[in-house]
């Protein structure tokens, strides 16, 4: 995997699944688009290239793990998850209705998604229990969690950071979308959280930085994740809220706004009408 | 006189040997919890948290996710509100089969004062749904009450306390969640009591019936599903109801008895309890007695609670 055709396929998937997070969106009318739209290329190397999964057997015992701890981007989760099998590509306009299974944050019990979250701060220490399990279980698999920048805010994370390590967790892997706004504004004025990488290594995980939308740049860093060993693994995954659409992009009153009809209609130009 | 903490620890490592499923969290607190003997039989099966209870109470839901019971086991306060956004979405939105250990309840923690007097669990419990929450009146309910726990669906929520309490129970007494039971049969008047309180409450029914009152005991050890056909029964035939807990009654179990009567048949109740105050420092019977638990005070508002009677 990994080869010239593949990042080609998996490009013009990053265009097909935006348009369909911007669809769900407009057609729902509210939910959150920039932070949606960073997640793209993380997804689709994780669903499309470094996952173990099977979405015809999503129970499949030694399958990996991944849980959406920023659990507001779950448009682009919902929209990765059609695309590989789990549901029907049709169910995607139903989100955030009332009867839908895909509740406005991410709800266990829809194929493919492996814990609720919404509340941030909570996913790292779920993969933990998930990955401790693994181990009690001998199963040879990982346990990825994606987090937000902002979401790193919350004191429990770190509690994780701690745990994580404290149990040498090389079947845990963490990715930080980090896209450097959160709502009130840019991440260093809401709180700053630099010096950030040293952060992470200071509570004892081996760490890499990689560019969030360059898929060369994203698989390198799965790999070495992947083959870290006696110390949870962290991928800060350096991403632009909102990427794909130049309006939308680096700007966060598209954090948690949904487009309306005019605004999907250009959006779709940039994207490409494929 | 054992304590009930002392049951759930001695229960814990009895289904530790018998479902290989269980599993152990602790925040640093695993004598003070009991979890001890578990962990020395069980090292594998027991996980350190530290003093993190939030990353606990989350990890225990991962845990359960992958089909695994765990036991998450801290002091009373730190198990339910320090973690409760994490005990609502991880635990109970998920419906997952986490068992949550609060012990060293109520002000007879004694001397550490009101930041250890954990009097607020049972409301911030009871408000989430699919949570059940059991309060054991002593050793042998405790015990079992841990390991009807283990394969009851959904979470459950465990209040113990730390000191010793009488045996009210017997050991081969049958026991199933959420069926309260009738300890002393009565027609002028019904007391309802969890935990610790219901053996002072057998005591103030005693000496009640030498006053020629005749009291009707009930032991609700499960909080929440409430044991309505008990409840509505005692409404129905000894018309008040006087309840009796060691908790805050704001939102507390005589709360919740008293939402299901009003709607379904009220009679005039009174509730015991801590009244919107902070405990306070002191040994555990100069406490019981200074905040009014004591059976003493249970005859007291038993008699006036008589007569409101119609």
């Amino acid at each position: 995997m990994g080869n010239k055709t593949d990042i080609e396929l998996f490009k013009q998937k990053a265009s097909q699944i935006r348009k369909d997070i911007l669809t769900m969106l407009q057609e729902a009318g509210s939910g959150h688009t920039g932070g949606s739209l960073s997640l793209v290329e993380i997804l689709i190397s994780l669903y499309c290239y470094k996952l173990k999964h099977d979405p015809k057997n999503p129970d499949w015992s030694k399958r990996d793990r991944l849980i959406l701890s920023k659990g507001h981007g779950c448009p682009a989760l919902y929209a990765i998850l059609a695309d590989c099998g789990y549901f029907p590509k049709n169910e995607l306009s139903t989100l955030r209705k009332y009867g839908s299974r895909l509740q406005g944050h991410p709800e266990k019990g829809i194929s493919g998604v492996e814990a609720s979250t919404g509340s941030l701060g909570q996913g790292l220490s779920i993969a933990i229990g998930m990955a401790l399990s693994g181990r009690l279980d001998n199963r040879d698999n990982k346990v990825y969690c994606i987090m937000g920048d902002g979401e790193t805010n919350e004191g429990q994370i770190w509690e994780a950071a701690m745990t994580a390590a404290h149990y040498k967790l090389d079947n845990l892997i963490g990715i930080i979308d980090h896209n450097k706004l959160q709502i009130d504004g840019p991440v260093k004025e809401v709180k700053n959280l630099e010096p950030y990488k040293e952060k992470w290594v200071a509570f004892g995980w081996k760490v890499t930085e990689c560019d969030g939308h360059d898929f060369n740049s994203l698989i390198k860093a799965l790999d070495w994740a992947y083959e870290v060993k006696d110390y949870p693994a962290m991928i800060i995954a350096h991403t632009v809220k909102g990427k794909g659409v130049s309006f939308m992009e680096n700007d966060n009153k598209w954090h948690g706004v949904a487009p309306v009809k005019d605004e999907l209609e250009k959006a779709f130009k940039e994207l490409g009408e494929k | 006189m054992k304590s009930t903490r002392g049951g759930f620890g001695d229960a814990l490592l009895e289904i530790g040997k018998l479902d290989e499923k269980v599993v152990v969290l602790s925040a640093d607190l695993t004598e003070s919890v009991r979890a001890g003997a578990f962990k020395a039989s069980f090292p594998d099966r027991f996980f350190s948290f530290g003093v993190s209870e939030q990353d606990m109470i989350s990890a225990a839901a991962g845990f359960a996710l992958e089909g695994k019971i765990p036991f998450a086991c801290t002091f009373g306060v730190f198990a339910s509100g320090r973690p409760w956004d994490q005990i609502r979405i991880s635990v109970a939105y998920m419906n997952l089969n986490v068992n949550i250990v609060g012990t060293h309840a109520g002000i007879t923690v004694g001397p550490d004062g009101a930041t250890h007097q954990a009097l607020e669990e049972i409301t911030l419990m009871r408000v989430l749904p699919n949570m059940t929450v059991i309060v054991p009146c002593d050793y042998y309910e405790a015990y079992k009450a841990t390991k009807a726990a283990v394969n009851y669906p959904g979470p459950v929520y465990l209040r113990l306390t730390r000191n010793n309490v009488p045996f009210i129970t017997n050991e081969d007494d049958e026991y199933k969640i959420g069926e309260a039971a009738v300890l002393k049969e009565g027609d002028d008047l019904t007391i309802i009591a969890c935990g610790q309180m219901t053996s002072i409450c057998l005591e103030a029914a005693d000496i009640l019936k030498q006053e020629s009152i005749s009291v009707r005991v009930i032991n609700l050890h499960t909080v929440k599903p409430l044991d309505r056909n008990k409840i509505l029964e005692a409404a129905l035939e000894t018309k008040a109801i006087l309840t009796v807990e060691e908790h805050q009654v704001f939102g507390g179990m005589g709360s919740s008895i008293a939402e299901f009567v009003c709607e379904n048949n009220p009679v005039p109740m009174k509730l015991m309890g801590i009244r919107d105050r902070f405990g306070r420092s002191g040994e555990s019977d100069v406490l019981l007695e200074a905040f009014g638990l004591t059976s003493e005070h249970v005859v007291k508002e038993a008699k006036m609670l008589l007569e409101k009677k119609s």
